[in-house]
């Protein structure tokens, strides 16, 4: 049967794939983040997934205000980089896995998880760039096929946190009874605090933002209990993404190993943050 | 009575919001093609009448007053396509949504973000 064997938690803000586009890496501005980012990309680059589930959103690009799907999956076979209005990203296409796909969306909706299903979509940078924390050099191509999971985290109402978590349980169930033996890493991206527009532009909570690295390993449930509200308020109106990260690790074993945790502030006008799990323990 | 949370100096984009400003958001939405970007450069106001604007949003639009836009309803993740079209960083759009110049912004950002409550 098919296994998670860790999970990536890690902020997709555009800039940092830019950063690397534009060989920046080094610069003062931006090697500190990279610099911290380098034992989790050796640890990975020693535990290879046969499959990456990205769980992520979509900002404006491949889904737009004519539909607004609040979970989707993608079921295709291939992804193309998306043009987000300055010229796609210069990294590999996204080649998927139909066949596990399929079975997570039959097994999620069978369990009256009502999931939208892409078979067309273009992937930004919320997938590309976690791919990039990952691999920051794929060659011609990205080391594995990529799920994409996709949050609606734009438009009120977003998906509760508490259901976001349930989400990530299911499917880790549906990996649970996928026949084949592979192995699955899950990454659950966005945040950490951070809000686009508005007077309170450039808010960045760092106080809130530990105490949700720390929970999302040891108690995930608490986080399950904050509002919507109290995510906007706290972490900013697109700092909600961090239920994104809850899908992650409801997938994952109750208790979890952590292997690497960078937080770092400014990405662009985002608190970035990574945190890699091993999925270690037995589940309760 | 919509439940949408209401949090003083931050635009929470809703159902009503996407109705508002459809087609602002629409016209943004078009620039993921570089044909479209091309045609709205050679003439913003003819591009503008493509789209089923309000008088008040096709101004803020020709004028590019960024806090207009998201008061008819813009969003952000829209309206930052149009300012990528000018060349402007997310740093410039919030230095104009706080009444900062860019630069004291991104040195806000570099002292560790704003804070609040």
């Amino acid at each position: 049967m098919a296994e998670i064997i860790w999970g990536l938690a890690t902020s997709h803000v555009p800039s940092i794939g830019a950063a690397m586009d534009n060989d920046k890496t080094h610069d003062d501005y931006w090697s500190p983040l990279f610099d911290d980012y380098q034992p989790a990309r050796d640890w990975m680059a020693e535990h290879t997934p046969d499959v990456v589930l990205v769980v992520y959103n979509d900002h404006a690009n491949a889904i737009d205000l004519d539909l607004m799907p609040t979970f989707a999956i993608g079921t295709a076979s291939h992804f193309p980089v998306a043009d987000e209005g300055w010229g796609p990203r210069p990294v590999p296409p996204v080649l998927g896995h139909p066949e596990l796909a399929t079975h997570i969306v039959e097994s999620l909706v069978d369990e009256e998880f009502d999931i939208t299903v892409a078979n067309q979509l273009q992937v930004d940078h919320g997938l590309t760039v976690p791919l990039s924390v990952y691999t920051p050099e794929p060659g011609s191509a990205w080391p594995c096929p990529v799920i994409p999971i996709l949050v609606n985290v734009l438009q009120y109402p977003q998906p509760t946190a508490k259901r976001c978590y349930s989400l990530g349980q299911a499917i880790g169930r549906a990996i649970a009874s996928y026949t084949e033996n592979i192995k699955v890493a899950i990454f659950g991206t966005g945040g950490m605090s951070h809000q686009l527009s508005g007077e309170r532009a450039g808010l960045i909570n760092e106080n809130f933002d530990h105490m949700f690295l720390e929970k999302i390993q040891t108690d995930p449930e608490a986080l399950t209990r904050i509002t919507r509200e109290e995510y906007i308020r706290e972490a900013g109106s697109e700092g909600i993404e961090l239920i994104m990260w809850l899908v992650m690790r409801g997938a994952m074993k109750t208790e979890i190993e952590r292997i690497a945790e960078t937080y770092h502030v400014p990405a662009s006008n985002t608190a970035a943050a990574l945190a890699l799990f091993e999925n270690t323990e037995s589940p309760s | 009575m919509s439940t949408k949370p209401v949090v003083e100096g931050t635009y929470v984009f809703g159902i009503e919001d996407n109705r508002r400003g459809y087609a602002l958001n629409k016209l943004c939405s078009t620039f993921t093609s570089a044909e479209n970007r091309e045609l709205f450069l050679q003439n913003e106001a003819a591009y503008c009448d493509r789209f089923d604007l309000t008088p008040e949003q096709r101004t803020a639009i020709l004028e590019r007053d960024w806090i207009k836009m998201l008061d008819l309803g813009g969003s952000i993740f829209y309206i930052f396509k149009l300012a990528q079209l000018d060349k402007k960083s997310v740093q410039y759009l919030g230095g104009i949504f706080t009444g900062m110049s860019t630069e004291e912004f991104i040195a806000e950002l570099k002292a560790g973000g704003r804070h609040f409550g």
